[in-house]
C-alpha cells in the first residue's frame, strides 16, 4: 500500500499505464489508507468505497480495451464537496444540504471523469466555503496532518489534509479567496488558483459568483499542472466561462527554467503582521529564484491594503443572493413544515437552523451592504476598489512577469484560536485575496519549515490573466532547487509521511 | 364618484407597464422547452429549479427580439447593459431572486403612436416608452383546499415551475398626460396597438387570456391646473383590452371619490376583478421590498455591436401603422370600414386571409361577421378562435368556387371551431359538399370564347397560351370569384385541345 501511496500522480499515471499496477489496485490502496488514517484527520464527509472501486474498474476496463486514456487514467482524486455529483452527496458541508444528492455532475467533475481520475469522496470544507479554516463545517472540524491540534486551512481543508495525510494524491477545490492556496501552504502543498473563468463553475454551489474557482491540490507542481489541465478549459454553460485555450502548465512545469525571468517582491504583502518564520523562508525563496538566474525587484502596489475590506463586501452581497435559494421548497433541509405554518416561516425556519455562524453573519452583511441607500457606499465602492487592484496588478506586470509574496501572514494556527474572532480569521486571506479581485492566477508552492514551529510555509506565485504557466513555471523551478537542498521533499518530514 | 364629475376637477396621468412572454422555443437562461399546457414541473431543468451549482446562458434569440421590439418602438439600443438580479422571496421564485435589468436597460427612450376615435374623429397620441428591458418568468403558485383559490383559506400550495425562465420583456411607458377623458380609451388603445406591434414581429403569440401579455396600470389624479402629480395606484395583471379600459375608468372613479372625500389617496398595488370590473387593494408600496438590485455575476453584459442592430433594423417587418396605411389605400376602406378591422383587433388576421388567397372583402366579412359573432360568444379574442387565416382563405375559396353556399360555409366554420380539422376535412366527414355545378362558369365560358374570337381561334390552333386571355375574361366576368383553373379546364376542353 504505501509504495502505491507514495508515487506520485504523474508516477502512479504511467505505472497504471505500464500495467504495473491498476487502478483499482491504486484506490484501493488509498481506500485502505483512509480507512487507516481519516477517523483522526477528518478529511473526508462522503467516501465513495463501492463507486471509486467501479469506476477504477471501468478504467481498467478501458485500458485493456485498448482505449487512448489521458496521463491520470486511475489516479484517485479526493473531490471537494461544493462540485455536484450525481452518484455522492453534496452537502457544501452545511447542515442544509444534508444527504442532497444533485441528479447532474459539475463539469468539473465531469471532466475528472472523462480523464479517468477515480473520485474516492467527497472532501470536508467550511460551509458554503466560507472559512479559513474548516472549522465551519457542519460535520467538524479536519485536523492539519502536520500537527492535529492545528487547523488544515480553508475552506478547501479537507482536501488539503487528505493530500497531506497520504489520503489521496491529487484533490479538487475552490479559490474564492485564497481557499486553495492558504490551506496548500498551511498543509506544505502545492495549491493553484487559476485564472477566473479558466475553470468552469458549473455545478460547484456558488459562494461568490465573481471570485469562485476551482483548482488542483497536489503535492508537486508537476501533478498539480496535470489536474489543472485535466478540468480546465471552455464551458459553454458557465457564461464567465474564458473561450481561450488552457495555459500550457505542464509544459511549464517540465520546463522548470526560470532564468531571466522577471519577478517582482509586493512591499505591500510582507512586514508588519507577518510571522518571522514565515518572512524568513519567504526571504530565502526570494534569494533562491535569483541564485537560478531571475531579476528580482521591489513592486507596489498600494492599493492592495484595502483589497480585504472590498473582499468583504462583494464577496458577502453575492453570498447573500447566492444562498436565497436554501429555502426548504425543493431540495435540502425543511424545518417547521407541519401543516400549521405558511411557506414564509417554513422558509425562516429551516434557513435558522440549517446555516451555521458564519454563514449566516455574511449573509447578513451582504444583505445590508446590497440596501438601497448602502449600495453605492458598500457595494459599489467595493467595485472600484476591486477596478484600482486589477489597475495596481496591470502597472506592475508591465515592469515583472510574476509577483511573489508569501501565501498566508502565518503558518497553521491552532483549531479554535481564532473560531471566535472573525477579523484575525479574516487576515488569513490578506495574501491571496488580491488575485481574486483582480481575476488573475496564483500558485503557492511549499518554500520550508517555519523555524519557531516547524509548520510549512508558502510561497505564493502570481501571474497576470490566462499567464497561469508562469505560476507553474516558478513554482517548479522552486520545488526542484528545494528538494536539492533538502535532500526530499517536505512532506517526509510531516507526521502523515509514509 | 361619476366618471364625467371627477374629470371636471381632476386631469388623469398613466402608466403602464407591460409584460410579454417571448415565444422563444427555450427558455431565457437554460434549454428547457417553452410550451404552453404542458404536463406541471416537466419542462424544467437544474438551471430554472435553481438547484446548487446551476448557472445561467442567455438565450440570444431572447436578446434579438428585444431589441427588435424596441426598434420598432423608436427605442435607441444600449450598446453595452448588463442584467441585474432583483432579490426577494417567494416560493414560485426558485432562486428568489430574478434575473431582471435594472438601471441599465437593453432599449430605452422610444415612443409608439396611437389613435384614439373620439365623436368629434380620431385623435392621435403620442405615448413614450421609456424602457424596454429583458427579464425572466417566475413559476406559478396554485392554492389547494380552500374554497376561493387564493392563499387564504388553503390547506396547501403546489407550484408548477414550468413557466420559470420563460424570457419576458418589459415594456415601460413614461407618463401619459392631457388625456382627460380619454384616459381609459388611450389606455386600452396604446395596449392594443402594442400588442399589433408585437404580433407583427412574431416574437411572442400576445395572447392576453393565456398570461402571455399582462399589463399593469398605474393611474394617478391631479387637481386641474396643478403641476405636480398625484399618488399612484398600481393595478397588477390586468389581463384584456377591455379589462385595461375599465381598470383606468375605475380608478380615475375610485381615487376622484377619495379625494373629493377629503382623503388621500395610498400608494399601493390593487387588483383587478374581472366579475365587478373594480379592483381591490393588494400589498402596500409603503411597506415595499428593498429589491437589493446589483449585476448578476453569473453572467456577462450583453453588448449588442451596432452593426447588428443596424441588420436588425433593416429587417424589420412593415409595421402595424404602415400595414393600416397601406391596406386602407390598397383595399380602398374608408375610415369607418378600417376603424372597425382595429377596433375587432382583425386587421391582422384579415390581412393573412388576403395573403392566404381570399379576397379582401370576403376576408373582412368573415371575420368582422361570423367570426366575432363566435368570439363573442365563446367570450374569447378573435385571435384565439381555433381557426386560421388560411382554413378562413379556404372556406372563402369554397363559397367562390361555389363547392359550399353561405349557409354550408358557416358549418364548416363550426367544424373548425369544434376541432373537426381543416376545411375540407369537415366539408368530407359531414358531407356538406354541394353538389359541383359548372353551368354557371360555363356560360361565361361560352362568353368569352364568344368575345375573344381571335384568340379562341389561336388556342384551337395549338397556341394552348392564348388560353391566358380568355381565362382573363372569364376572371373579369365573375369578379374574380371564379377557379381560374377550372375555367382554364373548360375552355380547353370547348376548343377541342387537351390542356
Ligand atoms: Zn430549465
Amino acid at each position: 500500500m504505501s509504495e502505491l501511496i507514495r508515487l506520485t500522480a504523474a508516477e502512479l499515471g504511467a505505472a497504471i499505464a505500464s500495467g504495473e499496477t491498476s487502478a483499482v489496485e491504486a484506490a484501493q490502496a488509498y481506500l485502505d489508507r483512509i480507512d487507516a488514517v481519516d477517523g483522526e484527520v477528518n478529511a473526508f464527509l462522503h467516501v465513495a468505497t463501492e463507486g471509486a472501486l467501479e469506476q477504477a474498474r471501468a478504467v481498467d476496463a478501458r485500458r485493456a480495451a485498448g482505449e487512448d486514456l489521458g496521463p491520470l487514467a486511475g489516479v484517485p482524486v479526493a473531490h471537494k464537496d461544493v462540485f455536484s455529483t450525481k452518484d455522492m452527496p453534496t452537502t457544501a458541508a452545511s447542515r442544509i444540504l444534508e444527504g442532497w444528492q444533485p441528479p447532474y455532475d459539475a463539469t468539473v467533475t465531469a471532466r475528472l471523469r472523462d480523464a479517468g481520475l477515480v473520485i474516492l469522496g467527497k472532501t470536508n470544507m467550511d460551509e458554503f466555503a466560507m472559512g479559513s479554516s474548516t472549522e465551519n463545517s457542519a460535520y467538524g472540524p479536519t485536523r492539519n496532518p502536520w500537527d492535529l491540534d492545528r487547523v488544515p486551512g480553508g475552506s478547501s481543508g479537507g482536501s488539503s489534509a487528505a493530500v497531506a495525510a497520504f489520503e489521496a494524491p491529487l484533490a479538487t477545490g475552490t479559490d474564492t479567496g485564497g481557499s486553495i492556496r492558504q490551506p496548500a501552504a498551511v498543509c506544505g502543498l502545492v495549491g493553484a488558483k487559476p485564472t477566473y473563468g479558466g475553470s468552469s463553475r458549473y455545478g460547484l454551489i456558488a459562494f461568490a459568483s465573481s471570485l469562485d474557482t476551482p483548482g488542483p491540490f497536489a503535492r508537486n507542481v508537476l501533478d498539480a499542472a496535470l489536474l489543472h489541465e485535466a478540468f480546465s478549459g471552455h464551458d459553454p454553460r458557465d457564461s464567465t466561462s474564458v473561450d481561450a485555450p488552457v495555459p500550457r502548465v505542464v509544459e511549464a512545469a517540465k520546463r522548470a527554467d526560470i532564468a531571466g525571468m522577471r519577478v517582482g517582491i509586493v512591499r505591500e504583502l510582507s512586514g508588519e503582521g507577518y510571522q518571522a518564520g514565515v518572512l524568513e523562508r519567504f526571504h530565502e525563496a526570494v534569494e533562491l529564484l535569483e541564485s537560478l538566474g531571475a531579476k528580482v525587484v521591489e513592486v507596489s502596489c498600494p492599493s492592495f491594503a484595502t483589497a480585504l475590506p472590498a473582499y468583504y463586501l462583494i464577496a458577502p452581497s453575492e453570498c447573500s443572493s447566492n444562498l436565497a435559494r436554501f429555502d426548504a421548497m425543493r431540495y435540502g433541509l425543511r424545518v417547521g413544515d407541519d401543516g400549521t405554518r405558511g411557506a414564509e416561516e417554513v422558509m425562516s425556519l429551516t434557513r435558522a437552523e440549517g446555516f451555521g455562524p458564519e454563514v449566516k453573519r455574511r449573509i447578513i452583511l451582504g444583505t445590508y451592504a446590497l440596501s438601497s441607500g448602502y449600495y453605492d457606499a458598500y457595494y459599489g465602492s467595493a467595485q472600484q476598489v476591486r477596478t484600482l487592484i486589477k489597475r495596481d496588478y496591470d502597472a506592475a506586470f508591465e515592469q515583472v512577469d510574476v509577483l511573489v509574496s508569501p501565501t498566508t501572514p502565518t503558518t497553521a494556527f491552532p483549531i479554535g484560536e481564532r473560531a471566535d474572532d472573525p477579523m484575525a480569521m479574516y487576515l488569513a486571506d490578506l495574501c491571496t485575496i488580491p488575485t481574486n479581485l483582480a481575476g488573475n492566477a496564483a500558485l503557492s508552492v511549499p518554500c520550508g519549515l517555519a523555524a519557531e514551529d516547524g509548520l510549512p510555509v508558502g510561497l505564493q506565485v502570481m501571474a497576470p490573466a490566462l499567464a497561469d504557466d508562469r505560476t507553474y513555471l516558478v513554482g517548479a523551478a522552486v520545488e526542484a532547487a528545494l528538494k536539492d537542498r533538502w535532500g526530499g521533499d517536505l512532506l517526509s518530514r510531516s507526521a502523515f509521511a509514509v | 364618484m361619476a366618471y364625467d364629475e371627477v374629470l371636471r376637477g381632476y386631469e388623469p396621468v398613466l402608466g403602464l407597464e407591460t409584460h410579454v412572454e417571448l415565444g422563444t422555443r427555450s427558455k431565457m437562461f437554460c434549454s428547457c422547452a417553452t410550451a404552453f399546457g404542458a404536463e406541471p414541473n416537466t419542462q424544467v431543468c437544474p438551471v430554472c429549479l435553481a438547484l446548487p451549482g446551476s448557472l445561467p446562458v442567455v438565450n440570444g434569440v431572447a436578446v434579438e427580439s428585444a431589441i427588435r421590439l424596441g426598434l420598432a418602438l423608436n427605442c435607441s439600443v444600449a450598446s453595452w447593459c448588463r442584467f441585474a438580479r432583483k432579490n426577494y422571496f417567494y416560493p414560485d421564485m426558485p432562486k428568489n431572486y430574478q434575473i431582471s435589468q435594472y438601471d441599465e436597460p437593453l432599449c430605452f427612450d422610444g415612443h409608439l403612436d396611437i389613435t384614439v376615435d373620439t365623436p368629434d374623429g380620431p385623435r392621435e397620441f403620442r405615448i413614450e416608452i421609456e424602457r424596454v428591458h429583458m427579464e425572466e418568468d417566475t413559476g406559478k403558485t396554485a392554492h389547494m383546499g380552500g374554497a376561493t383559490g387564493r392563499i387564504h383559506g388553503a390547506e396547501y400550495s403546489i407550484v408548477d415551475y414550468n413557466r420559470a425562465g420563460i424570457p419576458l420583456l418589459e415594456i415601460v411607458t413614461r407618463p401619459i398626460e392631457n388625456t382627460g377623458d380619454l384616459a381609459p380609451l388611450v389606455a386600452r388603445a396604446y395596449v392594443s396597438e402594442l400588442r399589433e406591434l408585437v404580433r407583427s414581429l412574431g416574437i411572442s403569440d400576445v395572447r392576453m387570456e393565456e398570461g402571455s401579455m399582462r399589463c399593469d396600470v398605474n393611474v394617478s389624479l391631479m387637481p386641474r391646473g396643478a403641476t405636480e402629480w398625484g399618488t399612484r395606484s398600481e393595478t397588477k395583471n390586468v389581463n384584456s383590452l377591455r379589462s385595461v379600459e375599465r381598470a383606468v375608468r375605475h380608478e380615475i372613479e375610485r381615487q376622484g371619490g377619495v379625494l373629493s372625500a377629503g382623503g388621500r389617496v395610498v400608494q399601493e398595488t390593487r387588483h383587478f376583478q374581472e366579475n365587478t370590473g373594480g379592483t381591490v387593494s393588494g400589498r402596500s408600496k409603503e411597506e415595499a421590498q428593498d429589491y437589493r438590485y446589483f449585476p448578476d455575476p453569473d453572467l456577462v453584459p450583453v453588448a449588442p455591436a451596432a452593426e447588428w442592430v443596424e441588420e436588425l433594423r433593416a429587417a424589420l417587418p412593415e409595421l402595424p401603422a404602415a400595414r393600416r396605411r397601406r391596406i386602407k389605400a390598397e383595399w380602398n376602406l374608408s375610415d369607418e370600414e378600417l376603424r372597425d378591422l382595429v377596433n375587432a383587433d382583425a386587421i391582422g388576421l384579415v390581412a393573412e386571409t388576403v395573403e392566404a388567397g381570399a379576397p379582401p372583402a370576403d376576408a373582412r366579412k368573415w371575420w368582422l361577421n361570423e367570426l366575432s359573432r363566435r368570439a363573442t360568444e365563446a367570450g374569447t379574442e378573435l385571435s384565439a378562435l381555433a381557426i386560421t387565416p388560411a382554413q378562413v382563405a379556404r372556406v372563402a375559396a369554397l363559397v367562390a368556387e361555389g363547392a359550399l353556399t353561405n349557409k354550408l360555409a358557416r358549418q364548416v366554420v363550426e367544424g373548425v371551431l369544434a376541432g373537426e380539422g381543416d376545411p375540407d376535412a369537415v366539408v368530407e366527414a359531414r358531407g356538406l359538399k354541394v353538389v359541383n355545378d359548372d353551368s354557371a362558369l360555363g356560360a361565361a365560358v361560352d362568353q368569352a370564347i364568344a368575345d375573344n374570337a381571335d384568340a379562341a381561334e389561336k388556342v384551337r390552333g395549338g397556341k394552348v397560351a392564348a388560353a391566358g386571355a380568355l381565362v382573363g375574361a372569364v376572371m373579369k366576368a365573375t369578379r374574380g370569384q371564379a377557379d381560374a383553373g377550372r375555367a382554364r379546364q373548360l375552355i380547353l376542353e370547348r376548343l377541342g385541345v387537351q390542356g
